[in-house]
Parts: structure tokens; C-alpha cells; sequence
């Protein structure tokens, strides 16, 4: 095997690591440079405060492709469960708190109707999800064009959305382009659970309740379900031990991953990929490169927009990046204690999302550039189900914080000591006392976590999942199925179909799109 | 307020269509008082006499009015990196004092428009084109350490074009222009400023095109036709232009093709290799726009081939629909002229693969009226391999007198 044949994979994501291990299985020499001292990318667990872990960026597992869970053996490189099957706990200021399970209302005053209701919509969603996950881990297809497979990719797709049956393909087409809030008011009368509901649909995205795409984004949310995961999950270990058990997965195919090695760019030999040069200048050949990092970093950065052409260029610049969801990060002296919620709830999803008008007048703000005056809050305290994470007695609470715009008015030192104040506040109005009980604290706004992360505009998705960029248009059209339009280059993040969540199919699918290449050649 | 204040203020809406550096001489020249509206400027159909402008170029010298040409000046360090991306050809032959025809693509290897790139000094670049580009221009400079100012209201230009042309420049002072070669620019000093000339232009004669600051416009026009007047200057309009640059062979864009960004049907639009321009595209170079789609067009081939045709008779093929021998529709003529100059039936035409190779059997349906009553004629067509007007005195250098 000389250089050219190599494989270089830029970033240890959870994608390029399944990539990587897809590609090291097919028995190719994969080399995986990582610029960060750990893999993982934005699934990974990493200590804030001395003593105190927690997971960094992502924090629930929910999409994780059972598939490859399955073919790479997770299990046996080390993926455990904390918890699996988290219910939702609306709090609510009254104390009069929703307890969600699936399509159920466990506990909480909801009017008998929405419970029926409840259970109709989660089982019409799943179903709905089902045609989304369906998609997961096929290519998307090219439109216009293309031989016989292309026309196979996109009649599969339709024959997804027939096999609903006639009713629910209506109603599928009919709100798949549109907005949560409308959808939810059609069917449900307690606000509580609307906004619950409808936080769902909303949560990392640059969307309020009313925004249309908001249903397409709980379906690609619910689709994790809809493939057969047990709704909001925990590893043991955080969400790092996924990406540990997806590296060790790749190395034992044969692939080599090197930390702490920042790739600087790719370089070319005419219209072809050659290789890579590190920051340290050390030159990496090889004869196919697959991205990781997000479709802007790549093309724009590592590689540079002179390589391309005009359009495309024009197009991936305006691929929608910015990030709208802070990440807080809370060292505890001890577990704190939720006005009327009993003990065994407070390790649940805790949401505060008391209605849906809460939510948009959130989002009202970040519109304008400012953080949420009012704050969401998506909760975890995964130190309860998993004691490696902090010191005995005491805990951990992770949040996404609701909404924090990727925008230079609100970034910066005052604009985040401002939203950690906010959200500590709106913690505190449930939970009194859990002020007192911060020993140290990390709020990351989006800014933060595209320093940290390397993801343009700090978006968990590596761009906003809407249907103009969803699919076949993901990220733009012209490159939707991860091969880009310079030879031997590749993409194989979230900013690629299906995109974002810790699912690891892009990288899946990325690699067979190496490999079909190769045997086209 | 003079225009240049107007649009300085944003004010130009005030005033749907300007007059050019030179409108006060041409609209007292003008007098058959025809004009229309090229780009937002006034220009001048006609004169006098279409047949006697066009005679003047053919047989003296013609001056043409070629301020509302589209231009911009392209600086920066990397000016040449920013051209060879955006255009087909190697912009690093095109050396400094040079200019250098040139078509730029879209993504799908479809011509945007054509244009020429003068190399003003070293790493100064004027890009001229038929169609307003600072849009794709500005999109295109994304990455590139460059500068593009779209200039057109502030260089003056003319186009000075016929065989007395060189005789008349040296007239006004520009002495040694006899020596310019084709595609080459000079300096001269002029009314106190610099006037530069280049030996370029529409006709396919020998002919140069100058450029000055706006202020001493009306100086250049003053001198050119006083001392010009001997050596039978007239001004043209673009329909005495029309017909020698279609004797010449020059396409234009909107006529005989219709520019990719503005095209809307996917088969409008055409390739270079599909307007018989392929000399332009340089594979060599290993990124331009249009570079990937052009490729797979060399392999997969072409759907269309632009010809020039000679057509039997004397009635103008405009607009007309080419059949073959079975009265298959296989193109249309996209221009069409009497040449005066070549005797002949002239017509540009895009023809569906394979048709357009030489000694294919193709006829064109003309329709012509007089009297209001309509007649049709079928008329042969003859692929002609070569331009119906290339003189030598065209490339002779130094440039004679006459």
C-alpha cells in the first residue's frame, strides 16, 4: 500500500469516527487527525470543574443508529447504558409538574382529552419519524439527472410517504413543511403541555414555535425513536463514551487516530486532493480526504474557496450555521431539591417550557441578536445515574439553555454572565436554594462552542435542519451526496444527510460513498 | 447637479437613462435623431446614413461612441488568481500592456457573457463585458484578496475603427501608434491628461479603441474629427457596427447567445464549445468556473454547434428557423446581414448536433415583406469555415497609413 491509497478522515467526531471504522472494516488505511486532545468532537465528556464531568456539548443520546451500534459492536468496545427511557418532567411554578412517558401523561392535571390526544399524536409522529429514519442510511437522492439509482433513491422515498396510507399522507405532506405551534393547537388545550410538546421541535435549532420547519425538526428528533431507541438516553461515562466506544471500534479495524493534531488545510494537486498539512506542518498524503468538521470549515477554510467554483462557493456561504442553544454546565455540593417533585423524578429530563408563548416570546429576543430575557431550559442531572461524574454527595447538572443567538451582541463576557444569571434564576424559581448550591459554573454560548468545538456558528447540527436543507439538499444541492466537487474529498459530518445528533450515519454513509467511488473508478 | 454628482448622491433613479461623456457632440451629429437605450446610457442607432457609417468603417475611419460598455477595474493582490477562476482562459498569458478576449461561465460550464481583459500595468486589470457583472463578480471575489470597482461612468471611451484610423491617431499627437500590435495598449500623453489607446475593437479591421478621463472627452472628440476630417471620419451608430461585426465573426451576448444567469429554460443557455469559443478554455488550469461540467461536455459531447453561414440570395436570414434536407427544424439563426463588404448573405446560427458541419445540406426560412405583403423563400446554406472579413491590414504592423 503506498501514501496515495490512504485515507485521511479530518476530525474525531462521532461521524468521522464511524466513517473511519467503516473504512478500516473494508480493510483501507484510515487515518483519523483530531485537533482537540481527545476524540469525540461534540459528543464528548470532559471535566468543567476539578472533580466535576459532565458531557460538553451534546447531552441526551436519542439518535444513535441501532444499526451501527449493532455492526461496530459498541457494546463489546465498552457503550454502556446509565439510563435509558427518560420520562419528561414539565416543571411547573404552581408545582403542578407533567410527567410524560412516550405517548402518556404519568402524572399532572391535563384535561382528559389532551391524554387521549397525547397518545394519537406521539404514535402519528412516530410513524411520520419512521419515514424520516427510513432515510437515515440511504444516500440521498440526485435530483435532476442521474442514472437508475438516483431514480430508485427518490421513488423509495416516495413510496415511504404512500405506505402511510392514505390519511396519514395527508396529514404528513400537510405538516412536515409547517410549524409546531399551529399543529399543537389544533390538537391540545393545556398549555403545560404544549409548551413541552413544542420545546421538542424547537430545541438547537434557529426556529420559535411558530416557525415553520419546527415540525420537520421533531421529526428528525422523534426519528431516533421511530429506528428503535428507547427515547433520551444516558451512557455511562457521558456522552464521551460513545465516541471512546466508536474509536476503539475504528482502531480495532485497523485505523489510525491521532489527537492533538490540528489539520491546517488540504492540500491539492490540481483538481485533486492530495493530502493534508498539519499546524505543525507535518504533510499527511493521501489519496481520498473525508471532512468531518462542518461543510464551511472545510470548503471555505481547509480547503478555500478559490478550489471552487463561484456558485458553490455562494451556496455552502449561505448554508444557515448559527447556532442558537447555550450549554450550562453546574457543579453542585448536593443534589437540589424541586418544590414538589419527588426524589425519584429529579433524575428525569426536567424541562421549563411552561407554555408555548413562553417559548416564542424566548425566541422573540434572539431574533433581535439578544439572548432570551426569559429562558428554556432543557435539564439533566446525569450525576445521579452515573457516580464517576462528580465527587461522593455531590452532582452535576447539565442544560441546554434556550435561546442564546450565534450574533457579536450577545457573545462575550457580559452577555454570558447575563444568561447564566437568567438561567439560574429560572432554576432557582423550581428549585430554591440551588443558587447557594453552585460550587462552579460553565455557560457556553454558541460563540464559545465554536471555539471550543470547531463547528461554524456554534450549531449542533452543523446547520439549521430545514427542508431547504434537508436531504438532497443537504448541505447544498450539488454535494448532497457527500462527495464534494473536488476530486477525492469528502464530507461526512452532520452538516451532510441525515445531519445533526449523535447518530454516526453520515459517517456511515459517507464511507460507502468512498468505497462506491473507488469501484466506479 | 452634473451625473456624476447625481449618482455619487444615489440620485440616479431620478433619471432612468444618462447621457454619455460624449452626448454633446453626438446629439448634435446626430441627425436623424434615432437612439436607444444600451445599458441606461443614450446611444445612437445611426447618424446620418447607416450604409455611408458603415462605408466609413470599411473605407476610412468610424468613431463609436463605447462609454456605456460595462467595465470595471479589477486590483489587488490577487487580481490574476481572482481572473483565471472566474474566466476560461489563462489570464497569466495576458501580460502587462496586453488585452485578451475572453468568456466567463457559470458552475454548468454555460456562458454568463464575453468580454475582454485589459491588463492595464502590472497586476492592474479593466474587465469589460457586454452584460452588468458586478454581482458575479463580487460573488466570484469570495476568498480572493481583490478589489473590483465598476468604473463605466468614469472612463470615457471610444472605439476608433476603419483603415485611416492609424493615420488619424497620429494626428491628434499619438505618435508611434503605427506600432502597436493587435491587442496591445499604449499611453499618450493628451490635453493635459493621459489617453490610452488600445488596438482593439468590434469590426475586425484595423481599429483602435480609446480611453481617457470623462473631463477631457469632448477635447478627444474635438481633435479626432478636426484633424480626422481629411482622412474621411464619420461617427457610426451600432447598426453600421452591427453589420461589421457580424462580417467579422463576433458574437454578442442577448443576440447570439443568452447569458446562463439570466437564462431560465435549461437548453437556453450555451457552452463555450457550443458558440465555437472551446480556444478560450485552458484545462490546464486546474480551477475555473464552468471547469468540471466542461470536462464531462468533452466526453459526453455537445448539444448544440454554432456556425456562420452563407446563404444563397440576398434577403437577410434574421430570425429565420434551419432545416435539413428532410425539413427537420435543426436550429435557428441567431444574426443576419447583407455583407457589403464580402457580396455576400451572411448568418449566424445555433444548430442542434449534429447538424453545422461543413457541406451539411441546411436551408434557412426567411420572410420578408414589401409593399406590407409577406414572401417566403427557402434559402441553401453553406457552412463558411472562416470570418467573411479578416484583412490583412487588420494584423499588419506597424499599422499603414491609407
Amino acid at each position: 500500500m503506498t501514501d496515495r491509497d490512504r485515507i485521511v478522515i479530518v476530525g474525531a467526531g462521532h461521524n468521522g469516527l464511524a466513517c473511519a471504522a467503516y473504512l478500516a472494516r473494508a480493510g483501507r488505511e484510515v487515518v483519523v487527525l483530531e485537533a482537540a486532545p481527545q476524540v469525540g468532537g461534540a459528543a464528548v465528556t470532559r471535566e468543567f470543574a476539578k472533580g466535576f464531568r459532565v458531557s460538553g456539548c451534546s447531552h441526551l443520546s436519542y439518535l444513535l443508529d441501532p444499526g451501527i451500534a449493532r455492526e461496530l459492536k459498541l457494546a463489546s468496545h465498552g457503550l454502556k447504558w446509565a439510563r435509558t427511557g427518560l420520562k419528561t418532567v414539565a416543571l411547573a411554578q404552581a408545582g403542578d409538574h407533567l410527567v410524560l412517558r412516550g405517548g402518556k401523561v404519568e402524572s399532572g392535571t391535563v384535561p382528559e382529552a389532551d391524554r387521549k390526544a397525547l397518545a394519537e399524536y406521539h404514535a402519528r409522529m412516530l410513524r411520520f419519524a419512521r419515514v424520516v429514519a427510513r432515510q437515515h442510511n440511504r444516500k440521498p437522492p440526485r435530483l435532476g439527472g442521474g442514472g437508475r439509482s438516483e431514480m430508485l433513491g427518490a421513488a423509495l422515498l416516495g413510496f415511504d410517504i404512500r405506505r402511510l396510507g392514505r390519511e396519514d399522507m395527508r396529514e404528513f405532506l400537510r405538516i412536515a413543511g409547517i410549524n409546531i405551534y399551529d399543529v399543537l393547537e389544533e390538537q391540545f388545550d393545556s398549555p403545560a403541555l404544549k409548551g413541552a410538546l413544542a420545546l421538542d421541535a424547537v430545541l438547537g435549532t434557529n426556529l420559535g414555535p411558530r416557525s415553520n420547519n419546527s415540525v420537520l425538526s421533531l421529526l428528525h428528533r422523534l426519528s431516533g425513536e421511530a429506528a428503535g431507541n428507547d427515547g433520551l438516553s444516558i451512557p455511562e461515562g457521558g456522552m464521551g463514551a460513545i465516541s471512546e466506544a466508536l474509536a476503539a471500534a475504528a482502531r480495532a479495524a485497523g485505523a489510525t487516530i491521532r489527537t492533538s493534531s490540528p489539520v491546517r488545510r488540504i492540500t491539492l494537486e490540481g483538481d485533486r486532493v492530495s493530502g493534508v498539512e498539519l499546524e505543525g506542518g507535518e504533510k499527511v498524503a493521501a489519496q481520498t480526504v473525508v471532512s468531518n468538521a462542518d461543510p464551511a470549515r472545510t470548503l471555505l477554510g481547509l480547503l478555500g474557496a478559490r478550489h471552487l467554483e463561484t456558485g458553490f462557493v455562494h451556496r455552502i456561504r449561505h448554508f444557515r450555521t448559527k447556532g442558537m442553544a447555550a450549554k450550562l454546565h453546574l457543579a453542585l455540593e448536593a443534589l437540589p431539591s424541586f418544590a414538589r417533585l419527588s426524589a425519584e423524578l429529579v433524575g428525569e429530563r426536567l424541562v421549563i417550557a411552561p407554555d408555548m408563548t413562553y417559548l416564542e416570546h424566548a425566541f422573540d429576543a434572539a431574533k433581535y441578536g439578544q439572548c432570551s430575557p426569559e429562558p428554556a431550559l432543557e435539564v439533566t442531572i446525569p450525576s445521579l445515574h452515573d457516580k464517576s461524574l462528580a465527587p461522593a454527595g455531590k452532582h452535576v447538572l447539565s442544560a441546554v439553555v434556550l435561546y442564546a443567538p450565534f450574533d457579536p451582541r450577545a457573545s462575550g463576557d457580559e452577555a454570558r454572565s447575563e444568561l447564566l444569571d437568567r438561567a439560574l434564576a429560572a432554576l432557582d424559581r423550581h428549585a430554591p436554594g440551588l443558587r447557594r448550591q453552585v460550587t462552579a459554573s460553565e455557560l457556553l454560548l454558541p460563540a464559545d462552542l465554536e471555539r471550543e468545538f470547531r463547528i461554524s456558528g456554534g450549531h449542533w447540527h452543523h446547520g439549521e435542519l430545514a427542508l431547504d436543507q434537508f436531504m438532497m439538499l443537504r448541505p447544498v444541492p450539488g454535494a448532497a451526496q457527500y462527495a464534494m466537487p473536488v476530486g477525492g474529498l469528502f464530507l461526512c459530518g452532520a452538516g451532510c444527510h441525515p445531519g445533526g445528533g449523535v447518530m454516526g450515519s453520515a459517517g456511515r454513509n459517507a464511507a460507502n460513498a468512498v468505497l462506491a467511488m473507488e469501484r466506479a473508478a | 447637479m452634473n451625473v456624476k454628482e447625481e449618482m455619487g448622491r444615489k440620485e440616479h433613479y431620478r433619471r432612468s437613462v444618462w447621457p454619455t461623456a460624449f452626448h454633446a457632440r453626438t446629439s448634435e451629429l446626430n441627425i436623424l435623431n434615432e437612439w436607444h437605450r444600451w445599458k441606461d446610457y443614450t446611444t445612437a442607432d445611426a447618424y446620418f446614413d447607416e450604409q455611408l457609417e458603415y462605408a466609413a468603417i470599411r473605407n476610412a475611419c468610424a468613431v463609436f461612441d463605447l462609454c456605456p460598455m460595462t467595465k470595471h477595474l479589477i486590483t489587488g493582490p490577487d487580481a490574476l488568481a481572482f481572473l483565471n477562476r472566474l474566466v476560461t482562459r489563462d489570464v497569466a498569458k495576458i501580460k502587462p500592456g496586453k488585452v485578451g478576449y475572453t468568456i466567463w461561465c457559470d458552475d454548468n460550464g454555460q456562458v454568463i457573457d464575453d468580454g475582454t481583459i485589459f491588463h492595464l500595468r502590472g497586476g492592474v486589470y479593466r474587465l469589460c463585458s457586454q452584460e452588468r457583472q458586478l454581482d458575479w463578480l463580487t460573488r466570484s471575489a469570495f476568498g480572493f484578496d481583490v478589489t473590483i470597482v465598476e468604473d463605466t461612468h468614469d472612463v470615457a471611451a471610444l472605439a476608433l475603427q476603419g483603415p485611416t484610423s492609424c493615420a488619424v491617431l497620429k494626428a491628434i499627437g499619438c505618435a508611434g501608434a503605427e506600432n502597436l500590435k493587435p491587442f496591445d495598449i499604449g499611453y499618450f500623453p493628451f490635453d493635459g491628461a493621459e489617453l490610452m489607446v488600445s488596438r482593439t475593437g468590434f469590426t475586425g479591421d484595423l481599429g483602435y479603441e480609446l480611453w481617457i478621463d470623462p473631463a477631457h472627452a469632448l477635447a478627444l472628440w474635438d481633435a479626432l474629427f478636426d484633424k480626422g476630417k481629411v482622412h474621411g471620419i464619420r461617427p457610426m451608430g451600432t447598426h453600421a457596427l452591427e453589420v461589421a461585426r457580424i462580417e467579422a465573426g463576433f458574437i454578442q451576448a442577448q443576440v447570439d447567445f443568452h447569458p446562463a444567469d439570466q437564462a431560465i429554460m435549461l437548453d437556453r443557455s450555451r457552452s463555450p464549445f457550443e458558440l465555437d469559443l472551446g480556444r478560450l478554455v485552458d484545462f490546464s488550469k486546474p480551477c475555473f468556473n464552468g471547469r468540471r461540467a466542461l470536462l464531462e461536455e468533452k466526453k459526453r459531447g455537445s448539444r448544440y454547434r454554432f456556425v456562420r453561414l452563407d446563404v444563397e440570395g440576398n434577403k437577410p436570414a434574421r430570425s429565420a428557423y434551419v432545416y435539413d434536407k428532410d425539413k427537420n427544424v435543426v436550429g435557428t439563426v441567431t444574426s443576419a446581414e447583407w455583407s457589403p463588404s464580402a457580396k455576400k448573405n451572411i448568418a449566424f446560427a445555433s444548430l442542434q448536433m449534429p447538424w453545422g458541419r461543413p457541406g451539411d445540406e441546411l436551408w434557412a426560412e426567411i420572410y420578408y415583406q414589401r409593399e406590407l405583403k409577406w414572401y417566403k423563400v427557402m434559402a441553401r446554406c453553406h457552412v463558411a469555415e472562416q470570418p467573411f472579413w479578416d484583412p490583412p491590414r487588420k494584423r499588419t504592423t506597424p499599422a499603414a497609413d491609407f
